[in-house]
């Protein structure tokens, strides 16, 4: 039964990865991606925003789909809303499975979904303000991989 | 959402009930040209709307006009 949550404050990823893992008995391999906000290029603050009828509900059934599709003994999702300062976690995918690739590629598949399909709106602050962040061509390209 | 907010000037703009055209018509037209651009997406009370011909607003409604997501 996958863990799906949406975050609207700052959480602690090394817990969450360490209180996860430990439910993993059975699994051989655990993949583990964290997103986190950079520190570059005078990005002073991001902020994530969500659509509360839609985003969880529609992360769920993303985490629905990932089990559908790779044979899991765990998956994690906890993705934030909010404003966040660089460093803080963005978003946390872990999947457990008894061998190793389809727990690579079920973090990869659900990232891939939480980027540039997932209920979510993005936008970053500098020095010259507040400027929303449309999808890049290569989230595009990552997520057309999985429709062959 | 997004982007759209800041056209608006808000988050949610209170409107009279009724057909969506009409609701359209009334708001400032440089908003609604973008709230019907051509990768915005709509959504009536949570679910997502493949044609907003023929909807009609009724007292309580949600209508949200998406722009292009961008997660993680």
């Amino acid at each position: 039964m996958a863990d799906v949550r949406l975050s609207l404050d700052a959480f602690d990823p090394a817990a969450e990865i360490a209180a996860f893992n430990a439910r993993q008995q059975y699994a051989g391999g655990i993949v583990t991606f964290l997103g986190q906000v950079r520190d570059s290029g005078g990005v002073e603050a991001l902020e994530l925003q969500h659509y509360e009828p839609m985003t969880l509900p529609g992360m769920q059934e993303l985490a629905r789909v990932t089990e559908k599709r790779w044979p899991l003994e765990g998956l994690l999702i906890v993705h934030r809303s909010g404003v966040m300062m660089p460093g803080d976690a963005i978003v946390l995918v872990a999947a457990a499975a008894r061998h190793r690739r389809d727990a690579f590629a079920a973090a990869d598949f659900a990232m891939d979904h939480l980027k540039s399909e997932s209920w979510f709106w993005k936008r970053e602050k500098t020095a010259s303000g507040w400027r929303w962040i449309e999808p890049r061509p290569e989230d595009h390209e990552d997520i057309s991989r999985w429709r062959a | 959402m997004g982007r759209l907010e800041d056209a608006a000037g808000a988050a949610e703009l209170p409107v009279e009930p009724g057909p969506v055209e009409q609701v359209l018509a009334r708001l400032d037209p440089a908003l609604a040209v973008q709230l019907l651009g051509e990768k915005v997406r709509m959504a009536l009370n949570g679910r997502l709307l493949t044609d907003v011909g023929g909807i009609v607003l009724a007292q309580g409604d949600e209508l949200a006009f998406l722009p292009p997501v961008s997660g993680g």
